[in-house]
C-alpha cells in the first residue's frame, strides 16, 4: 500500500503480496499488453502466440470482433469494420473534416459533441471503439496472470492534447480498467531500456511506425522525465517504404499505371516482404504473376533499395533537425537515441539515425514492443510491487494553456512544459457596467489566435453581482493532475460570492453518455450493474481498511494519542462490519466516507510527519 | 495539506533567505515529490490520492517559485507583508525609462545591423547582465531587510519585471531569425 510506501526504507511491514498490474500500448494500427512476471517485464501472447493485436474492431450482429479476425474482414465489410481510431479519439464533430478523406466510416448526425461511426450494432463512438481493443488486452492480461488487474498504464502520445487523453482515460473506464496513470509514449520507451535510471542527460526517442513517424526529445534529471520537444510526420512511415520498392518492381517488370487493385496489393506485400528480408540479407529473389500471364524474376540488392527509400528517410531526419531546434538542443548533446517502430528494423534507418545524431541507436528491445514494455514497468511500480524503487517519472503537459481574452486573444494560463501536477490561477475582471455574467472559453496550443488552437470547452459563469466594469475580481484557476486532465474553475472574489464550475473537454463525452454506455456494455454482458457496484466498494473498502491497518502499525503510536486511536480503530472497525454485511454499494460507500471524515487528520498528520522525515536529514544551519 | 503555516522555503527545508543553492532546491524538490506524488498513491484509497494530487501541485508551485529569481523576490516581498505588485519608484524613474526605451530601439532594429543574429547576442547578453545585477543586488537588500531596503527591493523587482519581459522578445526575435535563416 502506498502508505507503506511512504514508510522507512527498508521497513515495509506486511509480506508482500504481488499485485497484478498491465501495460498497454494502444496504438494506431497495432496494440500490445505486457506485465513483469518475477522481475522481468514482456508482452503477452494471445493463445496463437501473437504478440500484436491489431487495432481493428468490427461491429457485426452476432457481436464485436477485434483483432486480426476483424483486419480480415476489413475489404469485404469496410463500413462495419473500423481501423486506426486513435487517429479519431479525442476529436469532435468539426475535427472530421480535416480527416475526412481518409476514413471510409458513414457518420451519424447527432446533438452530442462526439461523433459516431454508424454500424450494424448501432453508433459507436471512438471511446467505444477503444474500449473493445483495451477489453481484449486486459482479458488476455488476466488470463495469463490468473486473476484480476488492480490497474494498468496506458501509453498515449506526447502530443496528445487534453481532449485525447480524456478520451483514451475514458475509453478504460468504459473497458472497467483501472489507469493507475497515463504515460508518454517515448517517455515508456527511455523507461524500458533504464533510461530513468542514469543520472541526467537529453534522450532522443525515435519512432517510425508503418503511418506516421514521431521524434521526441527528453530531458532527465534524477529520475525525472520532462518531454522538451516533440515532432514528427503524421504520414510517412515504413508503408511509404513499401510504395517506393513497389513502383520500382512495377518499373523493372514492365507492369504499366493501370495495373488492378488486387495486383497492387500483392506487390505491396511482395515489397514489403524484400524490405523484411533485406534486414538480414544483402538480396532478395522477387517473383511477380504478371496480369497477362507468365512471371517476373527479379533481383533487389540493400544498395538498390538504400537508394529507393533514402530520400523518405531524409524526411525523418529534417523534422529530427526542426525538433532539437525546438527544444534548443544541438544533435550531439543527444545522449541516446531510442528505435521505437517496427519500421525501424530497416538498417538503412539505423544508420542515418547514427549518423546524425552520433551515437549507435538502442535498438536491444524489439521496436514494436519497447513502449509496452516501459508501460508494464511502470505499472510494476504503480501497483506497489516495488516500494523501495525510486523511480519517480514527473511529466510535463505538451501544450499550453489558456483563455480567450477580448479580440479573440489567448492569454496562456499554464505554458507548456510545465511540471504537472499544477494549479494556476489568473484574475480578470468585468468589462460593461452590471455584467452578471462571464463567458469563459478554455483553448490548448501555442498560437496567439484562438482560432489557430485547440477549443477544449466553453462555459459560463453566471451570478456575478452587478457592478461597475472592472469592479469584479473573477479568478480562473487551471489545474492539470498527474495524468495531464485539466479541471477549471472560475470565481468570483471580490463580493465573497462563490461561483464555481467546473469543465469536460468540448470533445469528450458527458457523464451521463459514458453512465449509459457502461449500463448498455454490462446488460449486453448480461451482467448486474448492482452487483458490480457492490463488488468494486466491497474492494474499496478493503484497500480503504488495510491502508489504515499498515498505517496504525507503523507509526499509530506516534502520531496519535490513545483516545485519538481509540476512536480511529471504531472507526475502522464499523467499516470492516458494514463491508462484510451490507447488501447495497451506497451503503459501504457512506461507511467508506463516514471512516475518511473520522480519519482525516491522521492522514494528514502522517503525510506532514512523512514530509518532516523527507526533510529531516537537512538542517537549515547547513547554508550558513 | 502540507501545513499552511509553514512557508515554501521552511518547506524545502531551506533558509528563509533570496540567495539560495539551486541545486539544493532542486535535489530538495526530488525528495518532496517522491513522497508526495500521486504515482506513490496510485493503489491507496481515493481520499489518499486527492490529498497527494493537492501536495504535489504544492510542491511544483513551491518550486517554480522559488527556482526563478524574479518570482522567488516577489515571494519574499510577500512574506515581508509587502505587495511587489503595486506602483513604485522604478516606473517613474527617468532614467530607467530611458535606458529602457533605448534597448528596445536596439531591439526593433536589429535586422539593420549587418550580423542580426550577432547583433541579437550581443543585446541580449546585455540585458542578462542587467537582469543578473537586479538579482546580485536584491542578495544585499533582502539581507538587510530595512524598511528602507524592502523598498529598494521592491524597485528592483519591477525593473527585473521589465527586464524579464525584453528578454523574452529578445528571444522571440531569436526565434524568428532561425526560422528564416
Amino acid at each position: 500500500m502506498a502508505l507503506l510506501q511512504i514508510a522507512e526504507p527498508g521497513q515495509s511491514a506486511a509480506p508482500h503480496e504481488h499485485k497484478l498490474a498491465a501495460g498497454i500500448d494502444l496504438g494506431t494500427t497495432n496494440s500490445l499488453v505486457a506485465t513483469v512476471r518475477s522481475g522481468v517485464a514482456e508482452t503477452l501472447p494471445d493463445e496463437e502466440g501473437r504478440h500484436l493485436l491489431p487495432s481493428v474492431v468490427r461491429y457485426t450482429p452476432e457481436g464485436v470482433v477485434v483483432g486480426e479476425e476483424a483486419k480480415a474482414a476489413a475489404a469485404e465489410d469496410p463500413h462495419n469494420t473500423i481501423a486506426s481510431v486513435k487517429r479519431l479519439i479525442g476529436r469532435g464533430v468539426s475535427d472530421l473534416k480535416t480527416l475526412g478523406d481518409r476514413l471510409p466510416y458513414e457518420f451519424v448526425d447527432t446533438d452530442s459533441a462526439v461523433p459516431r461511426i454508424k454500424t450494424v450494432a448501432g453508433p459507436v463512438s471512438a471511446v467505444e471503439v477503444s474500449a473493445e481493443i483495451l477489453k481484449v488486452l486486459a482479458a488476455r492480461a488476466e488470463k495469463t496472470l490468473g486473476g484480476p488487474l488492480t490497474g494498468v498504464v496506458i501509453t498515449v502520445p506526447a502530443y496528445f492534447d487534453d481532449a485525447q487523453r480524456q478520451a483514451t482515460k475514458d475509453a478504460a473506464r468504459l473497458a472497467g480498467l483501472n489507469v493507475f496513470r497515463l504515460l508518454n509514449e517515448p517517455t515508456a520507451a527511455a523507461v524500458a531500456y533504464g533510461l530513468d535510471r542514469g543520472a541526467e542527460g537529453i534522450h532522443a526517442v525515435y519512432d517510425l511506425g508503418g503511418g506516421t513517424f514521431d521524434i521526441s526529445i527528453l530531458r532527465l534529471n534524477k529520475g525525472v522525465f520532462e518531454v522538451m520537444a516533440t515532432g514528427g510526420d503524421s504520414a510517412l512511415g515504413g508503408d511509404d517504404f513499401d510504395r517506393a520498392i513497389a513502383e520500382w518492381i512495377m518499373q523493372q517488370a514492365g507492369i504499366g499505371g493501370d495495373a488492378s487493385p488486387q495486383l497492387l496489393r500483392s506487390l505491396m506485400d511482395k515489397a514489403r516482404e524484400a524490405k523484411e528480408a533485406l534486414a538480414q540479407q544483402d538480396t532478395v529473389e522477387i517473383e511477380v504473376a504478371l496480369p497477362g500471364g507468365g512471371q517476373w524474376k527479379g533481383q533487389l540488392d540493400r544498395a538498390t533499395m538504400n537508394r529507393l527509400i533514402e530520400p523518405l528517410i531524409r524526411k525523418t531526419i529534417s523534422a529530427c533537425r526542426r525538433t532539437l531546434r525546438d527544444a534548443g538542443v544541438r544533435p550531439a548533446e543527444i545522449e541516446d537515441v531510442v528505435m521505437v517502430g517496427g519500421s525501424t528494423r530497416t538498417l538503412r534507418v539505423r544508420e542515418l539515425v547514427g549518423e546524425f545524431f552520433g551515437t549507435e541507436p538502442l535498438v536491444d528491445i524489439d521496436p514494436d514492443k519497447v513502449v509496452a514494455i516501459g508501460a508494464a514497468l511502470q505499472a510494476d511500480v504503480l501497483a506497489g510491487n516495488k516500494p523501495e524503487d525510486e523511480m519517480l517519472l514527473l511529466d510535463v503537459i505538451p501544450l499550453s494553456l489558456g483563455i480567450e481574452t477580448m479580440g479573440g486573444l489567448v492569454e496562456k494560463i499554464v505554458p507548456r512544459n510545465t511540471t504537472i501536477p499544477v494549479a494556476r490561477a489568473q484574475e480578470f475582471t468585468t468589462f460593461k457596467d452590471g455584467q452578471t455574467a462571464m463567458a469563459i472559453h478554455v483553448v490548448q496550443g501555442e498560437r496567439e489566435l484562438v482560432a489557430d488552437n485547440r477549443s477544449l470547452a466553453r462555459f459560463e459563469l453566471r451570478g456575478i453581482p452587478p457592478m461597475v466594469a472592472g469592479a469584479a475580481r473573477i479568478r480562473v484557476t487551471f489545474s492539470v493532475d498527474a495524468d495531464g486532465l485539466l479541471h477549471v474553475e472560475a470565481e468570483e472574489l471580490s463580493t465573497g460570492v462563490k461561483a464555481s464550475v467546473e469543465v469536460k473537454p468540448s470533445y469528450g463525452l458527458t457523464d451521463e453518455e459514458i453512465a449509459g454506455m457502461l449500463q448498455s456494455s454490462i446488460e449486453h454482458a448480461g451482467e448486474d450493474m448492482a452487483a458490480r457496484r457492490l463488488t468494486e466498494q466491497k474492494v474499496e473498502a478493503a484497500r480503504v481498511v488495510e491502508a489504515l491497518r499498515s498505517a496504525l502499525a507503523t507509526d499509530g503510536d506516534e502520531l496519535l494519542d490513545a483516545a485519538e486511536r481509540q476512536r480511529v480503530e471504531r472507526a475502522l472497525h464499523d467499516l470492516q462490519q458494514t463491508a462484510d454485511s451490507a447488501s447495497d454499494a451506497e451503503t459501504i460507500k457512506q461507511a467508506i466516507e463516514q471512516l475518511e471524515k473520522t480519519c482525516e487528520f491522521y492522514v494528514e498528520r502522517r503525510m506532514n510527519s512523512n514530509i518532516r522525515k523527507a526533510m529531516a536529514g537537512h538542517k537549515v544551519d547547513e547554508f550558513e | 495539506m502540507i501545513e499552511l503555516s509553514r512557508n515554501y522555503f521552511e518547506l524545502f527545508g531551506l533558509p528563509v533567505r533570496y540567495t539560495l543553492d539551486p541545486v539544493a532546491l532542486a535535489e530538495r524538490y526530488r525528495e518532496l515529490q517522491r513522497v508526495v506524488h500521486p504515482d506513490r498513491f496510485a493503489n491507496a484509497p481515493e481520499q489518499e490520492r486527492r490529498l497527494a494530487l493537492q501536495q504535489a501541485t504544492l510542491v511544483n508551485e513551491a518550486f517554480e517559485t522559488l527556482r526563478d529569481p524574479l518570482r522567488r523576490a516577489q515571494y519574499l516581498l510577500g512574506l515581508h507583508g509587502l505587495d511587489s505588485n503595486g506602483e513604485t519608484a522604478t516606473t517613474r524613474d527617468a532614467e530607467f525609462l530611458m535606458q529602457q526605451m533605448e534597448l528596445r530601439e536596439a531591439l526593433a532594429s536589429v535586422s539593420e545591423a549587418e550580423d542580426p543574429g550577432l547583433r541579437l547576442d550581443a543585446l541580449m547578453r546585455d540585458i542578462r547582465k542587467m537582469i543578473d545585477a537586479q538579482v546580485a543586488q536584491l542578495a544585499v537588500l533582502f539581507e538587510e531587510a530595512t524598511p528602507g531596503s524592502l523598498e529598494a527591493a521592491r524597485e528592483a523587482v519591477s525593473r527585473m519585471q521589465f527586464l524579464n519581459k525584453l528578454y523574452n522578445e529578445a528571444e522571440a526575435r531569436e526565434a524568428e531569425l532561425e526560422e528564416s535563416f
